[in-house]
Formats: C-alpha cells, sequence, structure tokens
C-alpha cells in the first residue's frame, strides 16, 4: 500500500512537471512578456535592461527551473492586467470556486446516485423511463443553455433565486464564504444546479449500470437465497460492491466540476477563479492563464490520489494483496 | 410412512421468448424425505438448476412456473408473498451454489456475511451469533476458525470459500439443502471432502440435501435416492442402489455406463450417441426418441409419463407400460 502510494505521488509529480513545461512555454513564448508588462513608449534599451533583469537572457533550461521553483513557492509573477501577483489573485477567487464546486459535486453525487439506484431498482418502470430520457437531455445540452433557462424560470419569470453573484460574503480569515449569510446561499442555488447537472446525470447513469451488473452477480443471488431482507441487499450488498468504480468517476468528476466551472461562473458573473480565467484569456493576461493551468493540474493530480487511497478503504482486495494486486 | 419434507408436484418452469415458449422444467414430480439425500442428475441443459430456483423462489424474469405445486412441510411455497419467501431462504432451505469465488461478496467480511444471515432468522444477539458462526465454520473444518472468520473471501483458497459457502447456507439450520453442483468448480483433488463435509454436517443436524450433479460418483456415495432428468423432465427415479444396478429407462442405462440387462444381447454402452435436444426443438412423443436405441412406434408420437414399475420406482418410459412390463416386448 505505501510502495503503491509512494508509486502514484512519483506519477503525479511528473505529471505536474509536464503540466509546468506547457505552462512555462506558454507563460514564456505567448506574446512578449516585457511589451505586456511595460508601455510601448518604453526604449528598447530600457527594455534591454529590464529583460536581464528578470532573466529573461539565460538559458531557457535555468528559466525553466526558476519557474517551477517560483511555482512551488506559489509565486507565478504580477497580472499584466491587475498588477497584482497572480498568486494573489487566485487565492482571492478561488473560496468562491470552491464552494460553487463542492455545492454542485454534492448535489451531483446524491441526486446521482439516488436516481441511479432508483432507476436500476424500479427498472422498467414509468418514473425510470422519465428520469432516463430527462437524463439524456441533461447530457446533451450545453452548460450556458441550462444555466440561462435556470435564469430565465426562477430568477425572471418566478423572482425566486438572484440571478448572478455571490450575495453578501462572511470573512472567515483569508476565506471569504457566502455559505454563511441567506443570500449567499440562494444565490449558490442556480449555479450549482447548473454546474451539477452533467455530473448528476453521468453519475446516475454509471450507478445504474453498475448496479444492474451487480444485481445479476452470483453473490447477490446467494444473499437472497439466504433470505436477506431487500433493503439489506439493495443498499448494503449491492450498492457498496457498486460504488468501487463509481467513485473513480465521481473523483474526477470533481476535478471537472472546477474546470468546468469556467462557463458556469461566466453566465452567473461567479467571482471564481474561472471568471478570472475568461477574462484574463480576453486581455491575454498570460502569468493569469499559466497558474490556472497549473492549478487545475494540481486539482487533478490530488483527487487522483485521493481516488486511489479511497479505493483501498472500499476493496478489501487491494489492502491485503499490497502494491503487487492495486496495480 | 413419514411426511415428505419437500414435495413437488406438477412443477413446470416456462421461458416465454419470441419464438414460442420454452419449457425448461415439464410436470416434475418428486419428494424428499426429511434427513433424505436426494441426488439430481442429467446432462447441461436438463432443467437441474431450474429446478432448484424453482423451489427457493429465484427463477429469474421472463422465467416463471407455469403450474406445479410445491410444498415445503404440507405447505404450499410456490407463489406466496417475497416476505413470506424470505422466511422460507436461508431459514428453511438453503442453498449451496456451484462457484465458491462468486458467492460471496467479496467487500464483506466472512463474519459479516454469516452474523448477518443468522441474525436475519434467529432474534439472537451479535455475540452469539458471532459465537455461532465461528463453532460453525470449525465444524466445517476452517482451521483456526476464531481468527480466521474476520478474513475477506479472497483470502481463502477456493475449497476452504465452498466451505464457507455451507456454513452460510446452514447458518440458520435449514431443513433442506439445495446445492447446485457444489463441487464443480473446484479442484479435482477438494471435491471428495467437500461433499463429505457437507454430507457430515447436514446429518448432524437432520438437514436433507437435494444434490445437483453430473457426477453420477458423488451421487453412488451420497444419495439416498436419485432422480434423472433429461430435457426438462424426470424420466427415472429411485434408490441410488437399485437405479445403478438396474436402470430401467434407456437413458439411465446409458448414464449408468452399464452393460444394458433389458436386451438379449450384452452390448457395452459407453456413452450415449447424440445430444440432448434443445427446448425449442423437442420432439414429439418421448423427448429421448431420437437417441433411443430401442425406440418404437408409439414413442414418436405419444409422451410417456412416470409409471411405477416397483416399490418406490417410477420410469417415464413406454416398455414399462404393459402389464408384461419386461421390455422385451419391443426390444
Ligand atoms: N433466460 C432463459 N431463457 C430461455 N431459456 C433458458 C433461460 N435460462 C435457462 N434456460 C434454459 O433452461 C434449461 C434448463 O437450464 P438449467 O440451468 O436448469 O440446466 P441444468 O440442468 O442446470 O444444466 P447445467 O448442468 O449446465 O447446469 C436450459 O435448456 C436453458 O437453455
Ligand atoms: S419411451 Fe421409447 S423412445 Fe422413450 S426411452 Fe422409452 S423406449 Fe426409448
Ligand atoms: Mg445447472
Amino acid at each position: 500500500m505505501l510502495a503503491l502510494i509512494i508509486r502514484r505521488l512519483a506519477q503525479s509529480v511528473l505529471v505536474m512537471l509536464f503540466v509546468a513545461l506547457i505552462a512555462f512555454v506558454m507563460f514564456r513564448y505567448v506574446g512578449d512578456p516585457i511589451a505586456s508588462m511595460v508601455g510601448v513608449e518604453t526604449r528598447i534599451a530600457e527594455q534591454e535592461i529590464m529583460r536581464d533583469r528578470l532573466g529573461l537572457n539565460d538559458p531557457v533550461f535555468m528559466q525553466f527551473l526558476r519557474f517551477i521553483g517560483n511555482a512551488v513557492q506559489g509565486q507565478f509573477g504580477i497580472s499584466y492586467r491587475l498588477q497584482q501577483p497572480v498568486s494573489e489573485l487566485i487565492m482571492s477567487r478561488l473560496p468562491a470556486t470552491i464552494e460553487l464546486a463542492f455545492a454542485s459535486a454534492t448535489i451531483a453525487l446524491i441526486g446521482g446516485v439516488a436516481l441511479g439506484v432508483f432507476t436500476a431498482l424500479r427498472q422498467g418502470s414509468f418514473a425510470t423511463g422519465a428520469i432516463m430520457a430527462a437524463s439524456l437531455v441533461g447530457v446533451s445540452l450545453p452548460t450556458f443553455l441550462i444555466g440561462i433557462a435556470l435564469i430565465y424560470i426562477f430568477a425572471v419569470e418566478l423572482g425566486w433565486l438572484p440571478s448572478f453573484g455571490r450575495g453578501q460574503v462572511v470573512e472567515l480569515g483569508w476565506w471569504r464564504t457566502g455559505l454563511l449569510t441567506e443570500s449567499g446561499l440562494r444565490s449558490i442555488i442556480l449555479p450549482a444546479i447548473t454546474l451539477s447537472l452533467f455530473q448528476l446525470t453521468l453519475i446516475m447513469r454509471l450507478v445504474r449500470a453498475e448496479m444492474l451488473e451487480v444485481m445479476r452477480t452470483e453473490y447477490i443471488r446467494f444473499a437472497r437465497a439466504r433470505g436477506l431482507s431487500d433493503k439489506a441487499i439493495n443498499f448494503g450488498h449491492a450498492l457498496r460492491n457498486t460504488l468501487v468504480p463509481v467513485i473513480t468517476i465521481t473523483g474526477l468528476q470533481l476535478g471537472s466540476v472546477i474546470a468546468f466551472a469556467i462557463v458556469t461562473e461566466t453566465v452567473f458573473q461567479w467571482p471564481g477563479v474561472g471568471s478570472l480565467f475568461i477574462t484574463s484569456v480576453q486581455v491575454v493576461d498570460v502569468p493569469v492563464m499559466a497558474a490556472y493551468l497549473m492549478f487545475i493540474a494540481f486539482v487533478f493530480v490530488v483527487i487522483n490520489l485521493i481516488v486511489d487511497i479511497l479505493y483501498f478503504a472500499v476493496d478489501p482486495r487491494l489492502r491485503v494483496d499490497g502494491g503487487a494486486a492495486g496495480k | 410412512m413419514t411426511e415428505p419434507l419437500l414435495s413437488v408436484r406438477g412443477l413446470t418452469v416456462e421461458f416465454p421468448t419470441r419464438r414460442g415458449v420454452l419449457t425448461a422444467v415439464n410436470n416434475v414430480s418428486f419428494d424428499i424425505m426429511p434427513g433424505e439425500v436426494l441426488g439430481v442428475v442429467g446432462e447441461s441443459g436438463a432443467g437441474k438448476s431450474m429446478t432448484g430456483s424453482a423451489i427457493i423462489g429465484l427463477i429469474e424474469r421472463p422465467g416463471r412456473i407455469a403450474a406445479g405445486e410445491i410444498r415445503l412441510q404440507g405447505e404450499r411455497i410456490d407463489g406466496i408473498s417475497p416476505s413470506a419467501m424470505r422466511t422460507v431462504r436461508g431459514r428453511r432451505i438453503g442453498m449451496i451454489f456451484q462457484d465458491p469465488l462468486t458467492s460471496l461478496n467479496p467487500l464483506y467480511r466472512i463474519s459479516d456475511q454469516i452474523v448477518e444471515t443468522i441474525r436475519t432468522h434467529l432474534p439472537i444477539s451479535l455475540a452469539e451469533a458471532r459465537r455461532r458462526a465461528i463453532g460453525l465454520l470449525d465444524d466445517v473444518g476452517i482451521p483456526d476458525a476464531e481468527r480466521r472468520i474476520d478474513d475477506y473471501p479472497h483470502q481463502f483458497s477456493g475449497g476452504m470459500r465452498q466451505r464457507v459457502v455451507i456454513a452460510l447456507a446452514l447458518c440458520a439450520e435449514p431443513d433442506l439443502v439445495i446445492a447446485d453442483e457444489p463441487t464443480t468448480a473446484l479442484d479435482v483433488s477438494v471435491q471428495a471432502q467437500i461433499i463429505d463435509v457437507m454430507k457430515r454436517i447436514c446429518a448432524d443436524r437432520g438437514a436433507a440435501i437435494m444434490l445437483i450433479t453430473h457426477d453420477m460418483g458423488v451421487i453412488a456415495e451420497t444419495a439416498n435416492r436419485v432422480a434423472v432428468l433429461y430435457a426438462g423432465r424426470v424420466v427415472e427415479i429411485g434408490p441410488v442402489r437399485d437405479v445403478i444396478k438396474d436402470a430401467r429407462h434407456p437413458y439411465s442405462v446409458g448414464l449408468m455406463g452399464a452393460i444394458p440387462k433389458l436386451g438379449g444381447d450384452a452390448e457395452r454402452l459407453t456413452q450415449i450417441p447424440g445430444s440432448m435436444p434443445r427446448l425449442s426443438a423437442i420432439p414429439q412423443g418421448c423427448a429421448f426418441n431420437p437417441r433411443c436405441e430401442r425406440v418404437f412406434d408409439r414413442c414418436r408420437v405419444e409422451r410417456p409419463e412416470p409409471i411405477a414399475v416397483a416399490p418406490q420406482r417410477e420410469v417415464a418410459c413406454w416398455l414399462y407400460d404393459e402389464p408384461r412390463s419386461d421390455g422385451r416386448a419391443h426390444a
């Protein structure tokens, strides 16, 4: 188990190095960093001095090492647009994105598992047919359309919920949360639902398929033959086995929830990292873009690690045979 | 004579398909006495498993019991409510499936699976259930049961797992155990041990066994009576010794690999030529007629029902329908 985790950690470091390389190339070669930092009126000679001072004339390899060294310390330079350290910018936007991501991941997970189990157990019923049809729509409609439709119905027509922003926020140290005020909670509902729908349908379909598969296994038949109750069979034996693959997908989905948040944050003017990224792309604010790339990669890598460890917690077969079987 | 523990009458299991209704079990009747071991043999697809599944109410859709009665200690158990059926399964009829590698839930400890089953059926405390589970594992021959009970299924070998399955089938003390090819998936070297364990532990508890198998050798050593199934029907049933020594139905004769005693010329039948018809193509009359060496006109038209040929013995074959039921008439 320890060997496996160490191996996974090593893999994670490799992945991060690779992403750092891409981010570095983007940072260094998309546009001219000096030209972006200074006005056009600065003279060539002065620019050359800056170039030297910033180390842009050093060998590329040295520059890459420095880039990584800085990245490890959380330093990604200064935003061209806002003239603020990128790390500060991202940290100030992070709480909004994380709260949104967790709210929608929770909705997706609970809703997806519940509907998946329901449709698997009520195979062939009218409700199942309706849910499956609706889920097809959910998968195929683009996020922004769903967001706009929800805004139209619940904000414009019914006027129940706000259509943009985070509402009132409360400072908890550096973390600014919207989950402690009524307007904050009301504000997160629509974007969280919008962001969750795609993952929800995905999880639901996965749970349903897995559950149907598990229900056909011999050990479920044997559990029935022993006279166990439906509840024990469906929610104990079957669901637990269903969750093994669901954990992986859900974990990865949490990563993509954060990544997909770009669109939702834009539609709902949610002040998170995603909307920061979009505005940065519009003005080619390369340091922010590079840092965002690293950030998303980091999120995926960490989630992957957690998923691997969760596997061990759920599946005893991996635990005992150690690294060999865990592969 | 005592009342039978299990009494199956006219059991018929059908599968509606697009190309018509398939009858997997056709008008099957037999009894199992308390404590008795009934062997059930037949080729693959003969309907052995389906008969077992019907008894315990686990036929998968679209299959269904189309006719017949199943009585356990005189009470109907076919077509009863799901909750009533749950008090039969595990508690009064235990089931052992073929493959111990897939019968146990891989994510649950052995202890959890046994204790859960015991506590579903018997009103005893957790500690007491655990004590019983350990005792039972000990009985089925799991060494160091006290420690091994908290292991997961994958930590046991195939033979050991089948012992665990036997313990699970018996943990709520059923009166009947249906064992569907309990050793087919195991190493030849442990098959005999498993059969012995099962037989001993059922005998200790007075549980009857319905032992489904391909292996006549196992039946010869284990069963009191044997039912031979062919294409969904019982073609011969009787005490094991008699059927082995003196099989009457031409199919059983072939199955026993014996020298046919009915015919005058002693021709050795090592193997029956041909194969069992598919359910969609069962011939008219006797289902065995295309393969039967002693087939005659009537066999191709009328379907034989079981005929009593001796005390406790029935054979479904027209050879035995006449008063001069020595069978020689048509040889
Ligand atoms: N879902 C189904 N639809 C149609 N026919 C089926 C279905 N399931 C089983 N059957 C048929 O029912 C018949 C009886 O099957 P059963 O499993 O009882 O045979 P068996 O005697 O146990 O054979 P084996 O020795 O291979 O286990 C077979 O001919 C099989 O093809
Ligand atoms: S009924 Fe006829 S075909 Fe069938 S087994 Fe008897 S002799 Fe053979
Ligand atoms: Mg079978």
